[in-house]
């Protein structure tokens, strides 16, 4: 409730910018409102007018029409303007909502960006403001032109007859219940027909991802048993959950017309008794229909609101993430580094309970090449992470030309790498904007250099537009090698004084990877590396090679010396000949 | 939609009787008014209170029965829509496990699954709705019209002119709005492309300190799209005002109209009540129906879009009749050439050697040198576009599918388990593999100790696609998968490429042990995996650049020993290092 409520004024903090709009919108619908009521009245009276044969007074009777049809166009410009604004504030709000997400997001640590789906976080910043977007719109637009027309109505009646007024107000809110009772009674069933949604589309994705694997072992018969299994289960709890909800049209209807009948009946009576002119008794049977819509829309409203703000709190979860800590006042810019790293007594873990790197030392002189192998799942990414500095050393540090990396601008230290991970990732764009991307001001030669040296020049000529072919998102039609290439190029044509190379030739077959070695060769030469690999014929030149085991580095030194040693290294080593 | 009308076929019935139902509703709301103008006109005009009783007693009825009329129909929409729906599904799912490889290439799986789900998911909001609904407006609109004419022709002529108005305003804004909202949901897939990217590509986006200018994009991209909804919402917000403008337009003509002929003695106060409250509701209908008509508009798109995928067929496709070179060998394949559908060129072209049985083939080459094509072939799943592959002398293209399947053990390059449990992954291989021959093949495919140490032993949980594995740890479970076929043939697609060098190793050990005489294809990067291959074919570009065991290739394939050197390079001969 609290937290609801929190919720509720950070929307209204968002709102304020546009607090001109908000009042204008308010006064505007307080307008539109106020004239919508009125119409009927006038209506009203000129069918007072209507006493019978020759008892016509034309001349009042055009007196207000001229009035009816004056409100009318007020009302109808008020309510274009008031939607208009609504639209305004409530997409405006929306974007800035975005933007703080999006901008906290790309300042978030690894530490939560590692810890979520992606999927979900896409998610709050897409989905989830959207909804928001379009609770905010009905809040706008709806709640509180319901809210006034229920008042006004009430008021109006109230002023021209208690009686039938009352009736009006004890009948009314029966919809409401009605309403609340429906969806409360199917709310279990749509929370089971989306379980049930949910299985199926897992089933789905599986049999349809996999398809070749479900044929080359002939399991389509039995998926498809499973799949009308569940398909059974679901129409049966779709139909409840479909059906029962939407009995709540009718029965709302249903109210209506008792209130509708209620007024006609007892006005009638009061008429006969002459507490109420012909007139005003249709101008109320008009608002009986009108008093009940708000009601009925209100209660979709607030179902809509309150899902809103669900959704608004899981965006703002994401804005008040606490992003990484900022980059020291007094950090300096790395310029033109030198490429000597050292690590000093580092220890680090992702989670406290369960150790990982341990009193790490290590002094790289500029220009050396290190190696880190070891098998799977040995946390040979975990260097790269403290190196890049995307997560912080729990205690020591890391010094990048005798500074302490957290002393260093974030953005200097890691332009200062080159960087080739084993994901390849591309940004949907033109090849040219990919290889660009660290050097956006490179000539046309420079970038056609830097892909020739890392082969990939001779596929991008081959592309249908060359330079200029777009890529989809991560890559698109491109193959695995060939997003590796441009991967390559991408640094190629920045050459910073340090480099990470993460398992970077593993999905390139053996020969262009030999080329582009040659090529790598060429860029470590004067350059600081960090080489992780799988092949140990790529890091055999290695100066120093980090064996890491379970998270932690087990041993330590030249290719040479480790053989001699006869521990891990040597038994990763010789798995590569004993076939 | 035609298509899918058919699925409709079988509830003929729910789909009659549900805007039957819904048009007694209607009637009865129509005959509201007029129930209203006898009490004004009877009722208070004489002073009868026991007649004013009386009709809102059938005001009251009338609501009741509409009340009735209106739940059973909702319970026919809803049972007819639901069922269909259930149907489509189900024949649509049939259908994509029976399209071939090539056809559901071209479609791609993605937008498959999509339609599938929640475009099946319109398509029976749709259906419901247009039982429900779709009668129901005009049948008000209309309704109200006809009842006007009942009461007085000029009244009713009024109506005549504000319906067609009414319907080019509605009609025109979601013609005017339609292809503005499908800009704005294009502008918000570009809001979720830069999100997307910047959540995968974080790493990269940092390491170039790219942030700022993704922020600045993200920013163009977010303004844009609120431009965007801003401008379809201000012709939107149109709507109202406008229909508001007419039906109050007509109220005023029908109120002069209304005045003249009760100065003439044509009409009584009470029927003018009653035209008047049918051009009201009338306009309550109105905004019920544009609602409408975009989920039917939408519908009507997803249902375009599940039928395309009906559309797809099967391409019939007569197997060559050639005739087997070698019909004494186990396996042979013969000058096979392979271009898949919509691609340019040949992705394999004149492959050709034989196999004995027993034997290990290794399948060597450069990236996108056509390796997973020719196994492929080999597995029979992509027929060859000329020439044939055969197995004991029978061209496999025309094999009952499962008969060849059943023969054939693939580990797929992409490990990837099926939600269940161990055992039932592992039951794919052979249904009626016992307790035995699962743990056989857990132990050959050195996935033992994986099980083992899983809680539930073979009945551990596997999560969606395997996730809750390690990618060696799937990749040697569909090993295991395959092995408990006890297939004929083996092939591994480069399976080994997510283990270590020492796992491979001892992997490798174990399938020289297979029994009996298992043939076995294996597709590497690393010359390691198959140098004792006891044949090795060469690919490069599509081509077979030669045949052989290590040694021959050694002394006289360049392309081979390019590869074999560049692994392992103290190897090469001293002249040739230079």
């Amino acid at each position: 409730m609290k937290d609801r409520k929190s919720t509720v004024l950070r929307v209204l903090q968002y709102i304020r910018k546009y607090r001109m709009f908000v009042i204008f919108s308010l006064l505007l619908a307080a307008v539109t409102v106020g004239l919508t009521l009125y119409v009927p009245i006038l209506v009203g009276d000129a069918v007072d007018l209507l006493l019978g044969v020759g008892k016509v007074d034309f001349e009042q009777i055009f007196k207000i029409m001229f009035e009816i049809g004056i409100v009318m166009l007020v009302t109808a410009l008020a309510q274009w303007v008031m939607n208009t604004c609504n639209n305004h504030i409530a997409y405006h709000v929306v974007k800035d909502i975005r933007e703080d997400a999006f901008a906290n997001l790309e300042r978030l640590s690894f530490i939560f960006l590692d810890g979520h789906s992606y999927g979900d976080i896409v998610s709050r910043i897409v989905a989830d403001v959207d909804t928001f977007a379009d609770g905010l719109l009905m809040g706008f637009t709806q709640l509180f032109t319901g809210v006034l027309t229920i008042a006004g109505t009430l008021i109006f009646m109230l002023v021209t007859n208690v009686p039938i007024a009352l009736v009006v107000v004890c009948i009314t809110p029966l919809s409401f219940f009605v309403a609340k009772f429906i969806a409360g009674k199917t709310f279990h069933m749509f929370k089971e027909q989306s379980q049930t949604r949910g299985e199926q589309t897992a089933l789905i994705d599986e049999a349809i991802g996999n398809q070749k694997l479900v044929k080359m072992f002939s399991q389509e018969e039995k998926l498809t048993q499973k799949f009308t299994e569940i398909n059974g289960r679901l129409e049966e709890c779709s139909l409840k959950a479909i059906f029962f909800s939407s009995i709540t049209n009718p029965a709302t209807r249903f109210v209506n017309s008792l209130v509708y009948a209620g007024v006609g009946i007892f006005g009638a009576l009061v008429a006969i008794k002459g507490g109420i002119s012909v007139g005003r008794l249709s101008c109320f049977l008009s608002y009986a229909n009108q008093y009940t819509k708000p009601f009925n829309e209100i209660s979709g409203v607030i179902t809509e609101l309150q899902n809103a703000l669900v959704c608004a709190s899981r965006i703002f979860e994401l804005i008040d993430e606490t992003p990484q800590v900022p980059d020291d006042e007094k950090a300096r810019v790395l310029r033109q580094a030198k490429g000597e790293v050292s690590l000093d007594q580092v220890y680090f873990s992702y989670l406290p309970e369960q150790k990982l790197i341990q009193n790490f030392n290590l002094a790289v002189k500029p220009g050396q090449r290190i190696a880190i192998v070891g098998p799977t799942g040995c946390g040979k990414t975990t260097v790269i992470n403290l190196l890049m500095r995307f997560y912080d050393v729990n205690s020591g540090q890391i010094n990048v030309d005798g500074t302490d990396i957290r002393k260093i601008t974030r953005g200097s230290l890691r332009t200062g790498y080159g960087m080739v991970l084993q994901e390849t990732w591309l940004k949907s764009g033109t090849i040219r904007e990919n290889i660009c991307m660290g050097r956006p001001d490179a000539s046309e030669e420079e970038m056609i250099q830097a892909s020739k040296a890392a082969h990939a020049h001779s596929f991008i000529k081959r592309l249908p537009k060359g330079y200029d072919t777009v890529i989809g998102e991560d890559g698109g039609s491109l193959s695995q090698g060939q997003k590796q290439l441009l991967c390559i190029a991408r640094v190629m044509l920045c050459l910073p004084p340090m480099l990470i190379l993460d398992e970077a030739t593993s999905s390139i077959d053996t020969r262009t990877e030999q080329k582009i070695q040659k090529a790598f060769a060429t860029m470590m030469e004067g350059r600081t590396s960090f080489i992780v690999a799988h092949r140990l014929s790529t890091i055999r030149e290695a100066d120093v090679i980090l064996v890491m085991k379970d998270g932690n580095i087990i041993e330590q030194g030249s290719h040479e010396s480790l053989l001699a040693k006869n521990g891990f290294y040597t038994e990763l080593y010789k798995s590569q000949f004993s076939g | 939609m035609k298509l899918l009308l058919k699925y409709l076929k079988d509830y003929k019935k729910e789909s009659v009787l549900a805007p039957l139902f819904k048009l007694l509703e209607a009637f009865f709301e129509l005959l509201v008014p007029l129930v209203m103008a006898s009490i004004i006109d009877r009722g208070i005009g004489n002073g009868d209170m026991g007649y004013v009783g009386k009709m809102g007693l059938c005001l009251i009825t009338l609501g009741l029965v509409g009340l009735t009329a209106s739940i059973t129909a909702q319970f026919f929409a809803a049972k007819a829509a639901v069922g269909f729906a259930a149907k489509v599904r189900k024949a649509l799912f049939e259908h994509i496990q029976g399209l071939d490889f090539t056809s559901i290439d071209k479609a791609g799986t993605s937008t498959l699954i999509t339609r599938m789900t929640s475009d099946i998911n319109q398509v029976q909001s749709g259906v419901n709705m247009v039982l429900r609904l779709f009668l129901r407006s005009p049948i008000v609109v209309f309704g109200s019209m006809i009842m006007a004419f009942t009461i007085d022709v000029k009244s009713a002529l009024i109506f005549v002119a504000a319906i067609p108005m009414l319907a080019i305003v509605v009609f025109g804004i979601m013609l005017w709005t339609m292809p503005l909202y499908k800009k704005v949901q294009s502008h918000l897939d570009a809001v979720l492309g830069i999100t997307r990217e910047n959540l995968t590509g974080v790493r990269v986006i940092r390491a170039f300190h790219k942030e700022e200018d993704e922020e600045e994009r993200f920013k163009e991209a977010a303004s844009v799209l609120a431009v965007s909804q801003t401008f379809v919402g201000k012709i939107s917000a149109v709507m109202n005002p406008v229909t508001y403008i007419i039906v109050n337009g007509a109220i005023l003509a029908l109120i002069y109209v209304g005045a003249l002929q009760v100065n003439v003695g044509n009409l009584s106060q009470g029927e003018v009540v009653a035209i008047i409250n049918y051009m009201s509701q009338i306009l309550v209908e109105l905004v019920k129906l544009a609602n409408l008509i975009i989920t039917i508009t939408k519908a009507l798109a997803c249902a375009d879009r599940v039928a395309d995928v009906f559309g797809i067929q099967n391409e019939t496709r007569k197997p060559a009749g050639r005739e087997c070179e070698f019909p004494d060998a186990y396996f042979s394949v013969e000058h096979v050439s392979l271009t898949y559908d919509g691609a340019g060129a040949e992705s394999l072209s004149d492959i050709d050697f034989t196999v004995e049985k027993g034997q290990t083939i290794g399948i060597i080459g450069g990236t996108g040198s056509g390796k997973t094509s020719l196994i492929h072939l080999i597995s029979g799943v992509y027929p060859a576009t000329a020439g044939g592959i055969y197995l004991e002398g029978k061209n496999i293209d025309g094999m009952d599918g499962n008969a060849l399947k059943e023969r054939i053990g693939m580990v797929p390059q992409k490990a990837v388990l099926f939600k269940g449990t161990v055992r039932s992954n592992l039951l794919w291989g052979n249904e009626n593999a016992t307790e035995d021959d699962l743990w056989q093949a857990l132990e050959l495919a050195q996935a033992k100790e994986i099980v083992e140490s899983k809680q539930g032993g073979l009945d551990a949980v596997v999560e969606q696609n395997g996730r809750n594995y390690s990618g060696g740890q799937r990749q040697r479970l569909t090993i295991a998968r395959a092995l408990v076929r006890k297939p004929e043939i083996l092939i591994l697609d480069d399976s080994a490429s997510a283990l270590d060098y020492a796992t491979d190793a001892k992997l490798r050990k174990a399938l020289q042990k297979l029994e009996g005489k298992t043939t076995v294809f294996i597709v590497s990067q690393r010359a390691s995996s198959i140098r004792h291959a006891d044949k090795i074919v060469v690919l490069e570009d599509g081509e077979m650049a030669c045949v052989g065991t290590h040694e021959e290739l050694l002394a006289g394939c360049s392309v081979y020993q390019e590869i074999y050197y560049s692994q392992y390079p103290e190897e090469r001969p001293m002249e040739d290092a230079r």
